[in-house]
C-alpha cells in the first residue's frame, strides 16, 4: 500500500458543480419533477379539502397535508415512498458506466484528481439534485397550505415537517447509492437501470407480501410472534422504515412503531401528542439504519470502482 | 598547487554536452494480468526533455498499457517508473499535473459545448480561474476550432473531436504530452496536419511521447522511436540509426518524373552505380486526390 500525499478529495468541488449542473438541466430531471409535482398537487389538494373541517381542533393540521389521503388519491407520503426511489434510480443508474461508454473516464482521471473525488462528487451531486427538488416541493406545499388555511404553522409543526424533509433526503440517498452501485457493477446502462428497477419493484411492491408469507410459515397468524416476525422482515425494506419514520414524525400521537400489548398501555393518555424530542427518539434506530445502509452501499461503490480497470 | 594543473587540462578538453535530463524513465517495468498475460515485459525506457519519442508496434503489443502505467492509471506488477521526477503511484497528482494525456479513443460529454468540455478538465487540472477562459480561446484558435467553440460536441466529426482533444492538452500547459494513437481514424491529410501540430508542441518546449501502429506515418515527426513487439522493446533509436542497423546502408530514393517512355527511364536509372532495384509505378490514389485538390484550390484563387 502506498500512502497518498494529497487529499483524496482534491477536485471534488469541480465534479459536484459539473454534475449538479448536468442534472438540473437534464430532461430526465424535468420529467421527474413534473411527475412528482402533479402527484403532489393531487394528493395535497385531496388532503386539504378533507382536513379543512378539522382546522380548529387539531394543532397539527398542517402536517395532515402530507399524511391524509383524500379519496381516492393516496396520501402525499405514500406517493413519495414510491416515487423518490424512482427519481433516485433515474439519476444514479448511469453515473459511472456512462463515463465508460462515452469514453470520458480516462480523460477525466488523467487530470490531477483521485478516483475518490469523482465517485464522491457524483454521489453528492445526485443527492443534492434530489434534495433541491424536494426542498422546492416542501416549501410549495407548506406555503400553499398556509394560503389555503389562512393560519401560520407553529414552530413545532415546521420542525417536524423539516425533519420529515431531511429523512426523505436520506431515503433518496440510499436509493442513489444503490443505483450507483449497479452503475459500477454493470457496464451497460440499460442493465444497471433494469437491475435497480428490479430491486425497487421487489421492495415497494413485493416485500410486504414476502414478509407476511414468510411470517405465516414461521408462526401462527394472529399471535404476537407472527406480528414480530412479519415486522422484522418487512423492516429490512427501506420503504417500511421510511413509512414508519414519516408516521412518527407527522403524526405526533404515534407512541410506538411496533406491536404493543395491552398491559404496556396502562396509564397512557391516548391521543395526546408526543413532544418532538420523544418522536425523534422513537425513530432514532430507523435513522441509524438508513444512514448505515447508505454508507455501506457507498463503501461498496467505492471499493468496486477503485479496483476497476480504467480501460473499458 | 597540483590541482591547478589538473584544472587546466579539464578546461581545455571540452566535456561532451551532457544529454538533457530524462523526464520519463522506467526500469524493468512489467505488467502481468491476473490471467497470466504479460502485457509489458521488463521495459527499460528513457525519454529525454524536449524530444518526440514514438512508441511503435502492432495493436496489442503493450503500448497503451505502458502509457497507462506512466500516468498511474494502471499499477505495474514489477519494476519502477519515474515521470517528471515523481513516482506515478506514490505521487499521482504531481505526475498528472505535469503530464497531459490523450487516450486512444477520445470521448467528450456530447451534451456540453466544446468550451464547456475544456472548462471542466481545466478546472480539474487546477488551472487558475482567471486563466481558464483565455487559455481555452487560445488553444481552440490554435486547433482551428474557434468557430465551433459554443457548439455541442455531439455534432462534431471524428477529426474535430481529435483536434478538440489536442486543444485540451494545450489548455493544461503541460511539461510532458502523451498521445495514444493520435492519428487513429483520421484520413491521411488530416493525420499529416495533426502530426505537424504535434511537432509544434516540441518547438514550444514540451516533451512528446506518442504511440502508433502506423509506423510510416509517424516516422516523420519522431526524433527517436522504440519498436514494441509482444510487450518487449525490441529496437530503439533514431529512424536513420535503426534502418542502418537493421537494413545496413541501403536507402530509398523517390523520383517524380514526366516521360512517355518508362522503359528508357528504367534502363538509365538501373545503370547508375549502387542501384539495386528500380521500380516504376503510377502515383497512388491519395496523391492523385491531393494534387487534384491543390489544383482546384489554385483555380479558385485565380
Amino acid at each position: 500500500m502506498h500512502n497518498r500525499e494529497e487529499s483524496a478529495l482534491t477536485g471534488v468541488g469541480v465534479v459536484i458543480l459539473k454534475e449538479l449542473r448536468d442534472y438540473l438541466g437534464s430532461t430526465r430531471m424535468k420529467l421527474l419533477i413534473g411527475l412528482i409535482l402533479i402527484t403532489a398537487l393531487a394528493s395535497t389538494y385531496g388532503a386539504a379539502t378533507r382536513i379543512r373541517s378539522l382546522v380548529g381542533e387539531d394543532p397539527f393540521f398542517l402536517l395532515g397535508l402530507f399524511t391524509v389521503a383524500g379519496n381516492p388519491v393516496p396520501s402525499f407520503v405514500s406517493f413519495l415512498g414510491f416515487l423518490v426511489p424512482l427519481a433516485a434510480i433515474a439519476l444514479g443508474f448511469d453515473a459511472i458506466n456512462s463515463e465508460y461508454s462515452r469514453r470520458t473516464l480516462s480523460r477525466v482521471l488523467s487530470q490531477p484528481i483521485y478516483r475518490d473525488a469523482l465517485i464522491t462528487g457524483k454521489a453528492i451531486a445526485a443527492v443534492s439534485a434530489i434534495a433541491i427538488a424536494l426542498l422546492a416541493l416542501w416549501l410549495l406545499i407548506l406555503g400553499g397550505g398556509m394560503l389555503f388555511f389562512g393560519i401560520p404553522p407553529t414552530g413545532e409543526q415546521v420542525a417536524r415537517a423539516f425533519m420529515f424533509y431531511l429523512m426523505t433526503v436520506l431515503y433518496a440517498a440510499i436509493w442513489v447509492m444503490l443505483a450507483m452501485f449497479f452503475s459500477v457493477l454493470f457496464k451497460q446502462p440499460a442493465t444497471s437501470a433494469l437491475a435497480a428497477l428490479g430491486v425497487w419493484l421487489l421492495i415497494t411492491v413485493f416485500w410486504p407480501i414476502i414478509a407476511s408469507v414468510a411470517a405465516g410459515a414461521l408462526a401462527d397468524p394472529g399471535t404476537l410472534a407472527y406480528a414480530k416476525i412479519q415486522q422484522g422482515i418487512s423492516r429490512l425494506s427501506p420503504n417500511t422504515i421510511y413509512g414508519e419514520v414519516t408516521l412518527a414524525l407527522l403524526n405526533p400521537t404515534t407512541r410506538t412503531l411496533g406491536p404493543v400489548v395491552f398491559s404496556q398501555l396502562e396509564g397512557a393518555i391516548l391521543g395526546t401528542p408526543l413532544p418532538l424530542g420523544v418522536s425523534l427518539l422513537l425513530i432514532w434506530p430507523h435513522f441509524s439504519g438508513l444512514a448505515g445502509a447508505t454508507l455501506l452501499l457507498f463503501a461498496g461503490v467505492y471499493v468496486v470502482f477503485q479496483r476497476q480497470e480504467v480501460r473499458a | 598547487m597540483q590541482d591547478t594543473q589538473e584544472n587546466y587540462t579539464e578546461k581545455n578538453t571540452q566535456p561532451p554536452p551532457a544529454p538533457p535530463e530524462a523526464v520519463i524513465q522506467t526500469e524493468g517495468l512489467t505488467k502481468t494480468y491476473p490471467n497470466g498475460t504479460v502485457a509489458v515485459n521488463n521495459l527499460n525506457l528513457t525519454i529525454r526533455k524536449g524530444e518526440v519519442y514514438g512508441l511503435l508496434g502492432p495493436n496489442g503489443s503493450g503500448k497503451t498499457t505502458t502509457i497507462l502505467m506512466l500516468i498511474g492509471l494502471t499499477e505495474a506488477t514489477g519494476g519502477s517508473v519515474k515521470v517528471a521526477g515523481y513516482n506515478p503511484l506514490r505521487n499521482p497528482l504531481a505526475v498528472k499535473r505535469q503530464v497531459a494525456y490523450m487516450p486512444d479513443s477520445v470521448g467528450f460529454y456530447n451534451e456540453l459545448t466544446a468550451a464547456e468540455n475544456l472548462d471542466y478538465t481545466a478546472r480539474l487540472a487546477q488551472v487558475p480561474g482567471d486563466e481558464i477562459g483565455p487559455r481555452i480561446d487560445e488553444s481552440l484558435e490554435k486547433m482551428g476550432l474557434s468557430g465551433v467553440k459554443n457548439r455541442r460536441v455531439g455534432t462534431f466529426s471524428r477529426g474535430m473531436r481529435q483536434r478538440l482533444a489536442l486543444a485540451e492538452v494545450l489548455v493544461k500547459h503541460p511539461q510532458i504530452v502523451i498521445l495514444d494513437e493520435p492519428t487513429q481514424g483520421l484520413d491521411p491529410e488530416s493525420a499529416h496536419e495533426f502530426l505537424l501540430f504535434i511537432r509544434s508542441l516540441r518547438d514550444d518546449g514540451m516533451t512528446v511521447l506518442l504511440s502508433s501502429h502506423l509506423l510510416d506515418q509517424v516516422q516523420q515527426v519522431c526524433d527517436r522511436v522504440g519498436l514494441f513487439f509482444e510487450g518487449r522493446l525490441i529496437l530503439e533509436g533514431t529512424v536513420d540509426e535503426l534502418s542502418s542497423q537493421v537494413i545496413g546502408n541501403h536507402f530509398q530514393v523517390q523520383i517524380s518524373a514526366v516521360s512517355d517512355n518508362r522503359e528508357e527511364f528504367h534502363r538509365k536509372l538501373s545503370g547508375l552505380e549502387g542501384v539495386e532495384d528500380v521500380k516504376i509505378e503510377s502515383h497512388r490514389l491519395d496523391e492523385v486526390y491531393r494534387s487534384y485538390l491543390a489544383k482546384e484550390r489554385e483555380h479558385a484563387q485565380s
